[in-house]
């Protein structure tokens, strides 16, 4: 086995060029995901941003939804970045009906928090784990975590709302590190799928 | 942990516009004229919606001036929907493009669909928060568009025809006018700024680039499936569905075919699937026949 970790983008809707992008600047080798044989060879995933609402339906139709699920329960490192992190969550504060998402950190989001598309806002952000500058944090439409359970740490915390949580394997931004050419973000979870793989 | 609030979050900027784009990436956004063709439109995966009070076949159909939708009736639909809400102005009519920014809209459409407002100027797209999407038949109108402010580019095609014809011409046109600055060297750079009337700067960038800086779409005449995952393979990075959907016969089913084949737009079995048992397309107009005053496309300068 090569050290070199092979990292999916989900490529069912959003930004999956950005992600491979940063993916590949950070180490890994990078590749979309569309198909559950896909996903079944990658030993981690991105789940980009995007509308959480298409990605969860076509995530549903195209029988990726459970397969998700069980490799995310079994372990696998996932980074969720904005409609990312609205799928990675345990429940959603204000889905519309029938959104699941795959969940794996203990966290409710709200949809849309920070406003719409006119609120959408750049601020520098401090990332636990995170070293030097502070993160440019580009927020988009963007979701907030009301709450964590125990398990999941908070990472970040922009005006007084938690932008970032993670929880083993799994880590959430409400903003996209992968709009900015800084790959800090994107190298910490390519750190946690090398860091698995040495474990297994 | 800490959170750093010394400096104050900025709205507007341009990466935050261009980065909206990006998030509806390989998605399709969906002409609607009532809350109800919303929710079927959200229902059937669409990335957002357009809200306008007639589609580009009916705009067509009665003539007239054509001009920004009702407040009550955009602002019915962005109640209705959680996904994104883009309006459109007419192409300089800036004051409508200001009172729909302050309607809260999503994203705003400079469009020739519209009846233009000012012959010569676009809207000034650098002085608004809200970010705007452009139509273009070839890369230099897209760069003219890009350097007045609009964060996402559509290839116009030729809406309310139901014929994609249009539309695989403007894209093939873009495509084939970055693949030909890909071959040129720096001194001959500045000759093709000349011929494509466009911002040396912009030239450069997407020479370098191979792409345009901002996200690049496709509208006008997609009304099948298959339509939708052609545009994708000529390199469109989504779609924009006007008339075909709500004006065939089973528009919850066709809005939903559409969306699948966007996603697996390289992958003939999935498009099959999709393309079955859709009722009746929209009937569609031929373009060759359509006369020279009737081709919105040639509206925007």
């Amino acid at each position: 086995m090569s050290n070199t970790p092979v990292i999916g983008v989900l490529a069912l809707q959003g930004d999956v060029r950005e992600h491979l992008i940063a993916l590949a600047a950070a180490d890994a080798v990078a590749r979309p995901v569309r198909r559950p044989e896909e996903l079944a060879e990658v030993d981690g995933l991105v789940l980009p941003g995007g509308e959480s609402t298409t990605i969860s339906k076509l995530a549903v139709l195209f029988g990726l939804m459970e397969p998700l699920r069980t490799r995310v329960r079994d372990g696998l490192p996932v980074y969720g970045t904005c409609a990312g992190m609205i799928m990675l969550a345990d429940k959603i504060l204000d889905p519309r009906s029938g959104q699941e998402t795959v969940g794996g950190i203990d966290m409710i989001v709200r949809r849309n928090a920070f406003g719409r598309q006119n609120e959408s806002f750049e601020a520098s952000v401090d990332v636990k784990g995170i070293d030097g500058e502070p993160v440019e944090g580009v927020f988009i439409r963007a979701p907030w975590v009301e709450s964590v359970g125990a398990g999941a740490e908070v990472l970040a915390e922009h005006d007084g709302h938690i932008v970032a949580v993670r929880q083993g394997n799994a880590l959430a931004t409400s903003f996209h590190p992968e709009l900015t050419g800084d790959h800090r973000v994107h190298s910490l979870f390519v750190d946690m799928v090398r860091a698995h793989r040495t474990r297994e | 942990m800490s959170s750093t609030e010394n400096q104050a979050p900025e709205t507007g900027t341009a990466r935050v516009k261009r980065g909206m784009a990006e998030q509806l990436k390989g998605g399709v956004i969906m002409d609607v004229v009532t809350p109800e063709q919303a929710k079927i439109a959200e229902d059937a995966g669409a990335v957002a919606v357009m809200a306008l009070e007639r589609v580009p076949a009916d705009i067509r159909k009665d003539g007239g001036v054509a001009r920004m939708s009702d407040p009550d009736m955009i602002e019915g639909i962005i109640d209705a929907v959680s996904i994104p809400v883009m309006a459109k102005s007419r192409i300089g009519h800036f004051v409508e493009a200001q009172v729909l920014q302050s309607l809260g809209v999503d994203y705003i459409d400079e469009s020739e669909v519209l009846t233009p407002a000012d012959e010569v100027n676009h809207s000034d797209k650098w002085a608004f928060t809200t970010p705007f999407v452009c139509g273009a038949t070839n890369l230099g109108e897209a760069l003219r568009r890009i350097a007045e402010g609009a964060a996402m580019i559509r290839s116009k095609g030729e809406a309310g025809t139901g014929n994609v014809v249009e539309a695989v011409r403007h894209l093939r046109q873009i495509k084939g006018d970055i693949a030909r600055l890909r071959g040129l060297d720096n001194h001959e750079l500045y000759a093709a700024a000349k011929e494509l009337r466009a911002p040396y700067e912009l030239v450069k960038e997407v020479a370098e680039l191979g792409k345009l800086p901002v996200v690049l779409f496709s509208a006008g005449g997609v009304a099948t499936p298959a339509d939708a995952a052609l545009m994708r393979q000529l390199g469109a990075e989504g779609v924009f569905v006007g008339s075909g959907i709500f004006k065939s016969g089973d528009p919850a089913k066709r809005a939903a075919a559409i969306v699948k084949a966007t996603t697996f737009y390289d992958d003939p079995k999935i498009i099959a699937d999709a393309s079955r048992n859709l009722g009746e397309a929209m009937v569609g107009i031929n373009c060759d026949t359509l006369p020279e005053t009737e081709r919105y496309a040639n509206r925007g300068w």
